[in-house]
C-alpha cells in the first residue's frame, strides 16, 4: 500500500489507482471527520461535568481507598452463586443447543420449516441481550438467582446453537457415507459419524461460552437476579465505597480466575 | 449371484452416465472394472447400493431386486453389501474396534451402540478379522493415528464385518503407495476365496487389475466394451478402453469421485 | 484364529477408575446440591406466570406512538457509540504500543497488560454504574463506559497484531538511521494500519450493541428508553423498543460484516 506511492512519478497508471485510493481514503477521513462532529455537537452533555469529571473520577477512587474486607464474608457467598449461576445455565444452555444446533444447520436439519425454526431461535436468543432477557425473568420469576440462571440460558442458547450448527455443517461427509452404505439408522449415523467429528468444537464452545457467562453472572445484581451484582449495588446504593472497590477486586479475581480454569480445561481435553 | 439388466444413470438432465448396462458377478471371483476416469465406474458401483439413485433398470442380488425397495427395506438390504472406499472414510476419532464395530451398526440396538457394549459374537468376529489382517493390536487406537494402508484394512474389516454377500470397492488403492497398494489388492484377493465372497473392484492401475483379478471389465462412455480374462485383454483393446478424449475431457472437470 | 477375545470396552477418557469416579461423583454432587438448593418458590412462580401473561398481553401489539422518543434514543446511541468507537480508539492505539512484547520494554509492558486486562474484566454494565455516579446520568458516562469497553478488545488484538509484525521494515528503518517515532510511522504503523480499520469498524457495531445494554442503568440512549417504558409498564413500547433494537443490531452487524469483508 504505503510502498506503491513512490511509483507514482514513474508510471502513470499506477499513480492514478494510488489517486484514487488516496481520494477513498482522504474521503473515509472525512466523513469519519464529519459523523465525529456532528455526534459532538448535537449529543446531550453538559460540557462542564466533562471537564469535571477526571477530578470527579479521582475523587470517587479516593474514597474507594483502601478496599474494605469486611464484609468479605457475604462477598464470597456471593460470589460462589455466581459461580453456580453460570454453570448452571450453560450446562442446561448446551443441553437446550443441541437439538436447535442439529435443526439449524443445512445438512442435518429434517426439512426448511424446522431449519427456519431454528434460525429464528438462534437469532431471537442472540440478538436480546441478558440484561434484557433478566428484566423479563425477574418479573417472571421475581428476584433471585432463579432469574438469571434461566437469562443466562436463554442468552446462551443462541450462541452455542449458533457456533455448534456451524461445526455440523463443517463435518466431513464421507464418514456419514460409509455408515449410509452399513445400513446404520439416522440416530445412528449422528451417534456415529456426526457427534465425533463435532466433539471438539463442542468443548471449545461451551468452556468459552462458561468463561463469557461468568462475566454475565456479575450483573444480573443489578436488575434484582441474583449473585455478587446485589451486594455491589447495595454497596453504590448506601455510598460505601470501600466496599464497592473490595466487590471490583473480587470480580477481577473471579474472571482472571474464570480465565486460567477454562485455558487449563481447553488443553486438558482438546 | 448379482444380476445388473439395462441399468442406465443420469445426473440432473444431462448425458446418461450409464446406458443400458449388463453384468453378472457370481461366485468368489475378484472382478476388476477399468476405465479412464469419468467412464462411470464409481456411479455404477454405487448405484449398487443405492449410494446413488439409478435412472432405470434392475439390480438383483440373490434373489432381492434392490431398485423396488423402499428406504427402510433398503437400510436392511444395504447390510448385504460391502463396500470399501478409495479414502477410507473412516471416523477419524473413534478407535479402530469403533470403526470396525460400524459394520454392525445395522443390527445391534441403539443402546448397545451408543453405550459401546457390542455383542460377544461381533467382539470375537472382530478380532478374528483384524488378525487376519495384522490390525488387532491397534483396536484401541484411534483411526487418525494409522498409516493409510493400516486405515485401509479397517474399512476392509468394516465392510467384513457386515458378513456382506459382495463386496464393493471404489478404487481401494489408488490413496496408497505401490507397495501397500499391492499389499491390499492381495488382501481382497485372498479374502474373495476364503469367504467365498464375490468382489467387484474399481481401478485404475492396469497392470494391478491383470494380476489380481479373475475377470476384467473395461468400461467407456458408461458402456461395457470388455468383459473376459485378464490374459484375454490385448493392447488394441485396452486401446480402446483408455482411449475418446471428448469423455475424458467431461470427465476431468466434472468428476466427483 | 478361535481363541479370540470377545470381550471389548472403550478405553476411558480418564485411566485412573478412582480419579474418574471421583470426578463423575464431583459433578453429580455438584449439580444435584445446587439444583436442590435452588430456591424457587412455586407460589411466585405461579403468580409470575400470571405477571409474565400480563406483560405480554399489555405489550402486543407493540407501540410505535412515541416513535420520536425512540428516534432520539437511538441518535443518542448512535452518538454514544461512535465517539466511544473514536476515543476508544485512539487510547487503544498507544496501549496497544505499551501492551507489544517485541516494542515495550518490561515494566511498561506489564503495566499496559494490567490496563486492558483490567478494562476486559469488567461487564460494561459494571464500569457504567461507576461511571453513573462519578460523572452523573447521561450520555457521557455512556460513552466513557465504551471507551473502557473498546479499549479491552481493540487495544489487545491491536497489541497480538503489533507482536507479529515483520521486523524487517523496522530494522531497514533504524539502518538508514531513522528515530523511534519516524520507524513507527513508516515501518510499523503500515503494518498494523489494516488491521485498526478493521476492528474499528468491528468495534463501533459492539459498542451500538452495548450502547442499547448500559443505558439500562443510566447512561443515556436506547437503553435508557428501554429502562423507562418498562419501570412505567408500558410493555408495548418496551416491546416496539426491543424489536427495533433487535433489527438495528441485525442490520448493523450485516453492514459491518460487509465492509470488514470489502477492506479484508
Ligand atoms: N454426483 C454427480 N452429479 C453429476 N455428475 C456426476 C456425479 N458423479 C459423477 N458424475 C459424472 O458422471 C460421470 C462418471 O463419473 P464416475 O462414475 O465418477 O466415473 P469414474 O469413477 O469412472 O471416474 C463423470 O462425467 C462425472 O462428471
Ligand atoms: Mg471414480
Amino acid at each position: 500500500m504505503m510502498n506503491t506511492q513512490p511509483l507514482q512519478q514513474t508510471l502513470d497508471h499506477w499513480s492514478r489507482f494510488t489517486l484514487r485510493q488516496r481520494l477513498m481514503r482522504y474521503g473515509g477521513l472525512a466523513l469519519t471527520l464529519l459523523v465525529v462532529a456532528w455526534a459532538l455537537s448535537s449529543i446531550d452533555v453538559i460540557w462542564e461535568w466533562v471537564w469535571d469529571a477526571p477530578a470527579q473520577m479521582g475523587d470517587l477512587f479516593g474514597r474507594m481507598m483502601p478496599p474494605d474486607p469486611s464484609n468479605l464474608p457475604s462477598i464470597l457467598e456471593a460470589i460462589w452463586q455466581t459461580v453456580n449461576i453460570a454453570t448452571l445455565a450453560t450446562l442446561f444452555a448446551v443441553l437446550v443447543s443441541l437439538p436447535v444446533a442439529y435443526i439449524s444447520a443445512q445438512n442435518t436439519t429434517p426439512n426448511r420449516v424446522t431449519l427456519w425454526i431454528g434460525r429464528f431461535i438462534l437469532v431471537s436468543s442472540r440478538s436480546v441481550n441478558t440484561i434484557i432477557w433478566a428484566l423479563l425473568f425477574v418479573a417472571i420469576f421475581g428476584p433471585g438467582i432463579v432469574a438469571g440462571i434461566v437469562a443466562i440460558m436463554f442468552r446462551s442458547i443462541g450462541f452455542l446453537g449458533k457456533l455448534l450448527g456451524e461445526a455440523i455443517e463443517e463435518i466431513e461427509q464421507k464418514p456419514v457415507e460409509a455408515l449410509e452404505a452399513c445400513g446404520a439408522s439416522r440416530f445412528k449415523i449422528v451417534l456415529y459419524a456426526i457427534v465425533p467429528q463435532v466433539m471438539p468444537a463442542f468443548f471449545a464452545v461451551s468452556i468459552l461460552r462458561w468463561d463469557i457467562n461468568l462475566r454475565e453472572s456479575t450483573v444480573l445484581g443489578l436488575v434484582g437476579a441474583g449473585g455478587i451484582g446485589m451486594i455491589l449495588q447495595g454497596a453504590i446504593d448506601t455510598f460505601n465505597w470501600p466496599e464497592v472497590a473490595m466487590v471490583l477486586l473480587t470480580i477481577l479475581a473471579l474472571v482472571v480466575f474464570g480465565e486460567v480454569v477454562s485455558s487449563y480445561l481447553r488443553k486438558k481435553i482438546l | 449371484m448379482l444380476k445388473i439388466s439395462n441399468l442406465t444413470k443420469r445426473y440432473g438432465s444431462g448425458d446418461p452416465v450409464l446406458k443400458e448396462l449388463n453384468l453378472t458377478v457370481e461366485g468368489d471371483q475378484l472382478t476388476s472394472v477399468i476405465g479412464s476416469s469419468g467412464a462411470g465406474k464409481s456411479t455404477l458401483l454405487r448405484c449398487i447400493n443405492r449410494l446413488v439413485e439409478p435412472t432405470s433398470g434392475s439390480i438383483e442380488l440373490n434373489g432381492t431386486e434392490f431398485t423396488a425397495l423402499n428406504r427402510r427395506e433398503l437400510r436392511v438390504a444395504r447390510r448385504r453389501i460391502g463396500m470399501v472406499f478409495q479414502s477410507f472414510n473412516l471416523i477419524d476419532r473413534l478407535t479402530v474396534m469403533e470403526n470396525v464395530q460400524v459394520g454392525r451398526l445395522g443390527y445391534i440396538s441403539t443402546w448397545a451402540a451408543l453405550t459401546r457394549r457390542y455383542p460377544r459374537e461381533d467382539i470375537r468376529h472382530a478380532y478374528e478379522l483384524m488378525e487376519r489382517v495384522g490390525i488387532a493390536h491397534y483396536a484401541n487406537r484411534r483411526a487418525d493415528e494409522l498409516s493409510g494402508g493400516e486405515r485401509q484394512r479397517v474399512g476392509v474389516v468394516r465392510a467384513l464385518m457386515q458378513r456382506p454377500e459382495i463386496l464393493l470397492a471404489d478404487e481401494p488403492t489408488a490413496s496408497l503407495d505401490p507397495k501397500t497398494s499391492e499389499q491390499i489388492m492381495t488382501l481382497l484377493r485372498d479374502l474373495a476365496s476364503e469367504l467365498k465372497l464375490p468382489v467387484i473392484i474399481n481401478i485404475h492401475n492396469v497392470t494391478e487389475a491383470k494380476e489380481f483379478s479373475d475377470r476384467i471389465v473395461g468400461m467407456r462412455y458408461g458402456r461395457i466394451i470388455f468383459d473376459g480374462q485378464p490374459d484375454k485383454l490385448t493392447n488394441a483393446e485396452m486401446d480402446e478402453i483408455y482411449a475418446g478424449v471428448p469423455a475424458m475431457d467431461r470427465a476431468e472437470v466434472g468428476a466427483v469421485a | 484364529m478361535s481363541m479370540a477375545k470377545d470381550s471389548w470396552r472403550k478405553p476411558p477418557f480418564i485411566a485412573n477408575p478412582l480419579i474418574r469416579y471421583g470426578l463423575y461423583g464431583a459433578i453429580l454432587i455438584y449439580v444435584g446440591l445446587t439444583l436442590a438448593t435452588l430456591p424457587i418458590d412455586w407460589e411466585r412462580v405461579s403468580d409470575g406466570m400470571r405477571r409474565a401473561q400480563r406483560i405480554f398481553s399489555g405489550a402486543f401489539p407493540p407501540s410505535f406512538e412515541r416513535s420520536g422518543l425512540l428516534i432520539d434514543g437511538f441518535l443518542e446511541s448512535l452518538k454514544i457509540a461512535i465517539l466511544a468507537t473514536v476515543g476508544g480508539i485512539l487510547l487503544s492505539v498507544p496501549l496497544a504500543f505499551m501492551a507489544a512484547r517485541n516494542i515495550a520494554i518490561k515494566p511498561v509492558y506489564l503495566l499496559g497488560r494490567g490496563i486492558i486486562i483490567v478494562a476486559r474484566s469488567f461487564h460494561p454494565v459494571i464500569v457504567a454504574i461507576i461511571f453513573v455516579k462519578a460523572v452523573g446520568f447521561g450520555p457521557f458516562a455512556g460513552a466513557l463506559t465504551l471507551v473502557v469497553y473498546s479499549i479491552g478488545f481493540v487495544a489487545k488484538l491491536l497489541a497480538e497484531r503489533i507482536e507479529e509484525i515483520d521486523f524487517g521494515q523496522v530494522e531497514a528503518m533504524r539502518s538508514v538511521g531513522a528515530g523511534f517515532i519516524a520507524t513507527l510511522a513508516y515501518a510499523v504503523v503500515p503494518q498494523i494500519m489494516p488491521r485498526l480499520v478493521g476492528l474499528g469498524i468491528y468495534q463501533l457495531d459492539s459498542n451500538l450493541r452495548a450502547s442499547a445494554v448500559v443505558g439500562i442503568v443510566g447512561a443515556g440512549g436506547i437503553g435508557a428508553t428501554l429502562a423507562n417504558a418498562f419501570g412505567r409498564y408500558d410493555y408495548d413500547f418496551a416491546l416496539a423498543i426491543t424489536m427495533v433494537i433487535v433489527g438495528v443490531i441485525l442490520v448493523s452487524e450485516a453492514i459491518s460484516g460487509f465492509i470488514r469483508k470489502r477492506i479484508a
